[in-house]
């Protein structure tokens, strides 16, 4: 028999809360005084489950890509459709990688301030770009495209990754802060290089290249796709199955250590995911600071729980809907399908900026 | 029985623990007292294997704490640090429910939620069970802290500084609800406190730390005497029987 099978309704056998009637009232006096959470309108929370929450968010993300894909098509239908259709499946991995990465990454660091590219994955590809093009030129850029410049790349990264956490995981340092601003100096250092590089070349072969450095959903080639969805399957069923684990790691390293999970470990694999995750989107649609930011934050505020199993889902597919819809609005209302990634860039950086001043610490 | 040989720990050379080796006899509270920087939450933590020992061994109920799993060790032996940061927003029943995770992984079974609401009642948190952890006061926290650590039901409970935040009234009801599970159900309490008279009126061991080192330990009786608290503490301790209870004097 153990201590906590005391039964509920007979709480006097513990010898405490008969003790104590008039603290009981304070205590419901209080709660009845608190003020209503300032987020939704307390009905609203209240009735919405967050399975419900889910189902709305992917019925707006439905019609968000429904409208992407068949409104406003001029001349033919079978040359605009398979072209949409491609990048809706850029869309879908950006959202997966950036949104889950994010959320992954935000848990196993503790903290919902920095993002994967604070340890340098955005400034590494741009080092990368810029290498190629410095050293081969501008015409190397273009030709060598395809799948195993795409692949190698990846690797590169999540190499690259492994190889700074390995080291910083150690034991010499076993701080999670020291290693994130290693990863910011890293990334600065990096970036330094990257523009010292670009100063040198040619301003026909800067143009090039700057067309790599932005994120490009419009010019995604569709033979990458099946690789990067395969890579995603595999990834969301490894996280899927680890979301308890996740859920436990929210405690924080010690409370989720005395509660059984390896916290070291759980934190190894999920690095090498997230960097393997970040580099596929990074290689795929280019560099994108604050967007899984932005996603991440929203998810955390609209999903109602805690729990990972519906956090991730709803990064996910708050992820696709401010793609589709976003890339909807530029292209035929605004006629600037381009700007879109300036766009969510330019508003996510605002969010940071607000989200650190509120808080003041990491 | 918690055994721990030769443990030390030391930081870029400073040495904060040890070399110290002792036993933890089954049952029972035994609570660790000593001045501040003396290595007590050091000590605890290296038993609960959130801290490596710089060398040393530790052994709780027969299981190595460093090579055994994670998973295993935590049906056996629980630990709650003083601080507790968290990352997510929950309610202090979903607090309490992660007490179960060694035993379902997540996946709350009905005899899981039975312990939960036992676990909140025990700690007399009915009232608060669906407020957010954000919403409490120090001390109403720290008892849904308590409250997980119980709910995790091990065999041996580590506590560093259970009545902190606490005001004298749930002091009280805290060390007897700890002398309760204790005596009742056999547990292995250990507890970090720094309020002597506490650990004298609810303990049944005391170990005394001071500058790293295992000063003296026994039986409350051996342990409250002037000479022994003069010096451990570094401070005058007369110890007074008030009402048949050892009660030690420190403030004049």
């Amino acid at each position: 028999m153990s201590v906590l099978s005391t039964p509920t309704s007979a709480p006097s056998a513990t010898g405490l809360p008969d003790a104590e009637p008039g603290l009981r009232r304070r205590l419901a006096a209080r709660a009845a005084r608190l003020p209503r959470l300032p987020r939704l309108p307390a009905r609203v929370t209240a009735r919405l489950t967050p399975a419900a929450r889910l189902w709305i968010v992917g019925a707006l993300t439905a019609i968000a890509i429904a409208c992407f894909l068949l409104l406003f098509i001029r001349g033919s239908f079978d040359f605009t459709f398979p072209r949409r259709l491609t990048m809706v499946g850029a869309m879908v991995i950006a959202a997966f990688t950036q949104g889950v990465g994010t959320v992954v990454f935000h848990t196993v660091t503790g903290n919902r301030i920095l993002t994967p590219s604070i340890i340098g994955f955005d400034s590494m590809y741009t080092l990368m770009q810029t290498l190629i093009v410095f050293v081969f030129g501008g015409t190397v850029i273009a030709s060598t495209e395809g799948l195993p410049k795409l692949v190698a790349q990846t690797a590169l990264m999540v190499l690259f990754a492994t190889l700074l956490y390995r080291w910083l995981f150690s034991g010499r340092f076993g701080s999670l802060f020291l290693m994130l601003l290693v990863g910011v100096v890293i990334g600065m250092a990096f970036d330094s290089l990257s523009t010292f590089l670009q100063r040198l070349l040619s301003p026909t072969e800067y143009d090039l290249l700057s067309v790599k450095l932005f994120g490009r959903l419009s010019a995604v080639k569709d033979d990458y796709l099946p690789l990067a969805f395969a890579v995603c399957a595999v990834i969301a069923v490894v996280v899927w199955l680890r979301r308890m684990r996740l859920d436990a790691l929210l405690l924080g390293r010690d409370a989720a250590t005395a509660i059984g999970v390896d916290h070291k470990r759980e934190l190894t694999v999920m690095l090498v995911l997230v960097a393997t995750m970040i580099a596929f989107s990074t290689a795929l649609v280019g560099p994108m600071t604050f967007y899984g930011f932005i996603v991440a934050t929203l998810a955390y505020q609209l999903a109602g729980t805690y729990k990972h199993a519906y956090v991730l889902p709803m990064a996910f597919l708050l992820g696709l809907f401010t793609l589709a819809a976003g890339q909807f609005l530029m292209q035929h209302v605004f006629y600037a399908a381009g700007f879109l990634t300036v766009i969510i860039e330019f508003v996510g950086g605002l969010l940071f900026l607000l989200l650190i001043l509120r808080k003041g610490t990491l | 029985m918690i055994e721990f040989a030769d443990v030390s720990k030391s930081y870029q050379g400073t040495v904060v623990l040890g070399p110290v080796s002792g036993v933890i006899e089954d049952g029972g509270i035994t609570a660790v007292v000593g001045p501040n920087g003396a290595g007590k939450s050091t000590l605890l933590t290296i038993i609960g294997r959130l801290l490596d020992p710089t060398s040393g061994t530790v052994t709780v109920g027969g299981m190595d704490v460093r090579t055994s799993k994670s998973r295993d060790l935590a049906k056996h032996l629980s630990i709650l640090r003083q601080e507790n940061h968290m990352t997510a927003r929950l309610t202090v029943r979903e607090l309490v429910g992660f007490g179960r995770f060694p035993h379902s992984q997540g996946r709350l079974t009905p005899q899981c939620r039975e312990k939960v609401e036992g676990a909140i009642s025990f700690l007399n948190l009915a009232d608060l069970a669906d407020r957010f952890l954000d919403q409490l006061s120090g001390g109403q926290r720290q008892r849904a802290f308590v409250a997980m650590v119980l709910a995790q039901d091990t065999r041996y409970v580590l506590l560093d500084e259970p009545l902190n935040n606490l005001d004298v009234k749930h002091s009280v009801l805290m060390m007897r609800q700890l002398r309760r599970a204790a005596d009742e159900l056999g547990k292995t309490v250990v507890l970090v406190i720094h309020d002597i008279n506490f650990a004298a009126a609810y303990s049944d061991r005391i170990i005394a730390l001071r500058d790293g080192q295992v000063v003296t330990s026994g039986t409350v009786a051996e342990m409250m005497d002037d000479a022994v608290l003069t010096d451990v503490f570094d401070t005058p301790v007369e110890v007074h029987h008030i009402n048949g209870r050892p009660t030690a004097v420190y403030a004049a």
